[in-house]
């Protein structure tokens, strides 16, 4: 039949396919692949963190060209305790549909991509990730319009919602929208940018995603004023750096790096007195949670593989907690976003660093 | 082309009251449809987004104290154009001899030319250094064109067929120049962006898929079946396959093929991408291209004494790839304009800057001027490279083949 | 040595050693290379945990579908998910196919119209659409232009058939009989038939997109029947639309229905790019499962799978087609 031989190409294709499949389900588990990640970043000389990258406060390329914001400066912290340089990192911008892959397949040593912390995202059966400490606790939230009369969730039956694909919110606003029993239309979209400007020329009646997302990117509206966040909060949102799980020492090392950020404003270490702390420290041999922590004795840097001094090459470099969560997004940013949760725990707040010992 | 008398004008729009009828609303419509878009781009449009981040849509995040590396090799390539211009119009036409130095379309070009690189850069209001600097080049464009038009002849037959080679070279000459080494400073492929990444890429894939098609197609046609299914099979899944899984793959999935850092980094990854998704359809337009050769062509060269790739590359490619020509550009037209998928897998190519300056709150809501202007731009690289594809594949048919 | 001893000629000129040898050694890179292959696979994804499973496909999806032909809701599994993305994309494309024939046919015989204007027209359309790439004119459609419909009391009305910012709205029979047409509840449009805006720039972007090209097909098949054909028919009597439809068209046929496939076959693949305008075709929810699951090898074998088999079926059509269409020897 000469239909079947001008498809025999075709048909060819769909079986060898389908051979290639067999073989590659039939193979067997072989011995786990030990990746020395951090001998290669060094011998890269860059960090490569994959960001988001057109989130205000939290990661964005200004004009000039440079980013900034609090994922950023997570980046950059590491960069510095690992490297030495808060400026050795090499940024990519990852929309969230491609964040894990892009972690799990080597291309960026880790995430700050304002990243929900979850059970199958951690889990070694699901997307494996290794989490690294919170570094913003938030909240789903709803943004509407203000002249849309819409008070609540449940307002929104039946009604269109923008939301970002990929994301932990679009699962969220699924529960919340199934326990309601109201039907509604997600529609979705993969950046965060189509998703806003889908919301703003009307498409949806109302957006959701990380409340400190709404309200970053509300600042940036034309109108501010006229959309407003629902007083709802649909979730648990641990916004928080990731690392995959194939190299434990590597995500140590990102550990205990952010918390070194938190454990300095605890004891009061600022980008500004460092320096003079460390003279201090390397002064007084009675200060010994001062001199451990600023790597002055001990070897808490050689054990998770980073250079004695880290911490304090990571506080010149970008500050403090407190510092990084002001300049950012808090009172010396646009966003003015209240510390809330996101305090010292003894200031009622969640920021709890283990101690260093 | 005929000229425009009011008899002619008559004759096409009004032969016949139906016609008459139609060309009256067609007019009325057009005219109405071109009121408001004049109307719009003139009073309501906001240009300022397109002003105001030229540099991004150009060159994306590449560092400013860098950039007369970029001016250097923009120069290269004008002169480079303006020199294939002035040869290919100073070869002979089969239907024609050559007329005049300047032929009534190249007055055209160049007075259209010479219009655009005074207007564009003052209108997307550059600053005066940048626009001398345009100046610059359109003159330099001229200059080549005329030089190569007034002296190509003398070259010689064996420099006119090097002449090809000029732009392979020229592209190892630019990625040193955008890449940096050789005692430049280099500069990283994640602050690559705009155009410039689209033509890197695209000109990356436009290089390295035509050797390759051509490979493909000599081995689907070939007559060892462990060659022919290969082709086959390769050709095949590429073509079965929308070229967005296969982006999605290369990021994905790459990293998982390769061992631990081998892996190119994403620019280069979708690069090669691009380069094996274009070479299966380059492969199905040269084979057409061999399949209209004559079989005894082949017969007669290996009798002649010719071994199988002399033959193949003597006698039967060079038919083929005449033949193959539109087609091959076709190709090439459509992988430019492929790279906008690049922006689905958040690379910052020039759609994907778009995408990303219209996140800026400054120029939130600014969809239609970014959007409209990328298809200006769009359309002049796909019409030029057509364009010359049609005055190419004009000079090199010899009478004999001429159809 | 066999080609020392016959002497001549050399055994790298041998016709039936040469060929051997080639193949030989092709085989050996290609059954080395995808070892290699392979093997980084299974061992970099045994680190990763993530050797090949699919039984993700059969757990809850726990993720809603805009619109769907099939009813699909957050507790369905994820392989009715992907269905349901499948049965999206089947949509656009077989509506797709109805329209960019139905333009491009159009588009194509109007540039032999007698009308100078139209045959411009049509010239200046092809030349425009197929110089501007697809994915930009998707979103233009999208973001510049049903975004910016009119909503609610203000869109567009015309008898039976609303268009504003939440879709397209036609009439149809609802509850057994009854005519409706729609209608403004709570400033909401409602109406039997809906087209949602993101359906809607999918659709017409593919549509202008395609036809383009199949303009070009109509165009060249009717070029090729010669003009003696024609003058052939009219000689003979025939009027102008009885010689179109008993001789030129079947004729026309033979050379465009090859080109047909292709067109056919690359707006099934470009529907892919739906992602870029918020419509939730396969690719969509294949790339959302994706980064549910992190399960990226079954993903997009899943996807490759797909499109290869909707490749297939539409080459199966449309060579069917081709054969009816040849001349048939009698």
């Amino acid at each position: 039949m000469p239909v079947l031989r001008k498809l025999l190409p075709k048909v060819s294709l769909a079986s060898t396919l389908g051979l290639a499949l067999l073989l590659v389900s039939c193979a067997s588990e072989s011995g786990g692949l030990q990746s020395q990640k951090i001998d290669l970043i060094k011998g890269r000389g860059k960090l490569i963190c994959g960001v988001d990258g057109k989130l205000p406060g939290f990661s964005f390329v200004g004009s000039d060209g440079a980013y900034s914001g609090l994922d950023v400066d997570v980046c950059k912290a590491v960069a510095a305790s690992l490297l030495g340089d808060p400026a050795k990192v090499d940024y990519r911008d990852l929309n969230s549909s491609e964040r894990f892959a892009a972690l799990a397949s080597g291309e960026v040593d880790m995430l700050s991509r304002n990243t929900t912390a979850t059970l199958t995202r951690d889990a070694a059966g699901g997307n494996a990730l290794s989490f690294a400490p919170t570094t913003f606790y938030d909240g789903q939230g709803v943004m509407v319009a203000a002249s849309s009369g819409v008070k609540s969730l449940k307002d929104l039956a039946g009604k269109p919602i923008c939301v970002e694909s990929g994301t932990t919110t679009e699962l969220n606003l699924a529960d919340r929208m199934r326990e309601l029993k109201a039907t509604y239309t997600p529609l979705k979209f993969q950046t965060g940018d189509q998703t806003y400007a889908a919301y703003l020329q009307g498409r949806c009646l109302a957006v959701t995603s990380d409340r400190s997302q709404l309200a970053a990117k509300r600042t940036s509206f034309p109108d501010p004023s006229a959309h407003l966040l629902l007083g709802e909060v649909l979730s648990k949102e641990p916004l928080t750096p990731a690392t995959t799980n194939a190299d434990p020492v590597w995500s140590d090392a990102v550990r205990w790096s952010v918390y070194a950020l938190m454990q300095a404003e605890e004891l009061g270490i600022t980008k500004a007195n460092v320096a003079a702390k460390l003279a201090q420290a390397k002064a007084n041999p009675n200060q010994a949670d001062l001199r451990r922590f600023l790597g002055v004795e001990g070897d808490f840097g050689k054990t998770l593989g980073l250079p004695a001094d880290f911490v304090v090459k990571e506080i010149a470099a970008v500050g403090n907690y407190g510092e990084v969560f002001d300049r950012n997004v808090g009172p010396g940013s646009k966003l003015k976003l209240d510390r809330g949760l996101n305090r010292q725990w003894s200031q009622g707040g969640l920021i709890y660093s283990p101690p260093f010992r | 082309m005929p000229r425009v008398t009011p008899t002619s004008l008559r004759k096409e729009l009004f032969a016949n009251p139906l016609d008459g009828l139609v060309s009256v609303l067609l007019i009325t419509g057009l005219a109405a449809v071109g009121y408001r878009l004049l109307h719009w781009a003139l009073t309501q449009a906001q240009w300022a987004v397109i002003q105001a981040n030229s540099t991004l849509f150009a060159v994306g995040r590449y560092p400013i104290e860098q950039q007369w590396r970029l001016w250097l090799l923009v120069a290269l390539l004008v002169a480079a154009t303006g020199l294939s211009w002035g040869v290919l119009r100073g070869l002979p036409l089969r239907d024609r001899p050559i007329t005049a130095l300047w032929p009534r379309n190249d007055r055209i070009g160049a007075i259209v030319l010479v219009a655009l690189g005074s207007w564009a850069p003052a209108a997307l209001g550059l600053t005066l250094s940048i626009q001398v600097r345009w100046w610059g080049l359109t003159g330099l464009l001229l200059l080549m064109r005329w030089l190569a038009g007034r002296y190509g002849s003398r070259l010689g037959k064996a420099a006119t067929r090097a002449l090809p080679l000029v732009w392979p070279l020229l592209y190892l000459v630019g990625m040193v120049l955008i890449g940096g080494g050789l005692g430049l400073v280099p500069v990283g492929t994640n602050e690559w962006g705009g155009l410039l990444l689209t033509l890197v890429e695209a000109s990356f894939a436009i290089l390295l898929s035509a050797p390759l098609g051509v490979l493909l197609a000599l081995g689907r046609r070939s007559s060892l079946p462990l060659l022919r299914w290969g082709s086959v099979l390769y050709i095949e899944f590429i073509r079965g396959a929308p070229l967005i899984t296969l982006l999605f793959l290369g990021q994905n999935i790459l990293g998982f093929l390769l061992p631990g850092g081998l892996a190119p980094d994403r620019i280069w990854r979708a690069a090669w991408i691009l380069t094996f998704f274009s070479a299966a359809y380059l492969a199905e337009a040269v084979r057409s291209g061999l399949a209209a050769v004559p079989r005894g062509q082949l017969e007669a060269a290996r009798s002649l004494g010719l071994s199988l790739p002399q033959a193949l590359a003597q006698v039967v490619l060079p038919q083929a790839l005449r033949i193959a020509l539109p087609a091959t550009v076709g190709q090439f037209i459509s992988l430019l304009q492929d790279t906008t998928l690049l922006s689905l897998i958040g690379l910052l190519d020039l759609l994907g800057t778009a995408r990303s300056v219209m996140a800026n709150p400054l120029f939130l809501g600014k969809s239609a001027e970014v959007y409209l202007t990328l298809a200006v731009l769009f359309w002049c690289c796909c019409a030029a490279l057509g364009l010359g594809s049609r005055a190419l594949e004009r000079r090199l048919n010899p009478p004999s083949l001429g159809r | 040595m066999a080609g020392r001893l016959s002497a001549s000629p050399p055994w790298w000129q041998n016709r039936r050693l040469v060929p051997w040898l080639v193949q030989a050694a092709v085989g050996l890179v290609l059954v080395v290379v995808i070892a290699f292959l392979l093997g980084n696979l299974v061992r970099n994804l045994s680190a990763a945990g993530l050797l090949l499973s699919w039984r993700w496909l059969g757990q809850p999806a726990s993720f809603d579908i805009a619109e769907s032909l099939l009813p699909f809701s957050a507790s369905d599994p994820y392989w009715r998910g992907l269905l349901a993305g499948l049965v999206n994309t089947l949509r656009v494309v077989g509506l797709g196919f109805v329209g960019s024939t139905l333009l491009g046919t159009l588009v194509g015989s109007a540039s032999f119209s007698s009308n100078g204007l139209v045959k411009r027209l049509a010239r200046i359309y092809v030349e425009v659409i197929r110089n501007i790439p697809l994915l930009l004119q998707l979103v233009f459609w999208y973001f510049v232009v049903f975004l910016a419909l009119p909503n609610g009391a203000a869109a567009i009305q015309l008898p039976g058939i609303v268009l504003a910012k939440s879709g397209l709205f036609l009439p149809g029979f609802e509850g057994g009989l009854h005519w409706t047409g729609p209608s403004l509840v709570d400033g909401v449009w409602q109406a039997p038939l809906r087209f949602t805006p993101e359906f809607g720039a999918l659709l017409t972007g593919l549509v202008v997109y395609t036809a383009a090209f199949i303009a070009e097909v109509v165009r060249g098949g009717i070029a090729a029947v010669p003009k003696g054909q024609w003058e052939a028919a009219t000689s003979l009597g025939l009027g102008p639309l009885l010689s179109l439809r008993r001789i030129i068209i079947p004729q026309a046929l033979r050379v465009i229905v090859p080109g047909l496939n292709t067109q056919y076959i690359s707006l099934a693949k470009n529907s892919s790019l739906a992602v870029a305008c918020g419509y939730t075709d396969l690719y969509s929810v294949a790339e959302t499962s994706l980064n549910q699951t992190g399960r990226a090898i079954e993903v997009i074998v899943i996807l490759l799978a797909a499109y290869l088999a909707i490749d297939l079926v539409i080459s199966l059509v449309m060579n069917g087609l081709n054969r009816l269409v040849q001349i048939k020897e009698r």
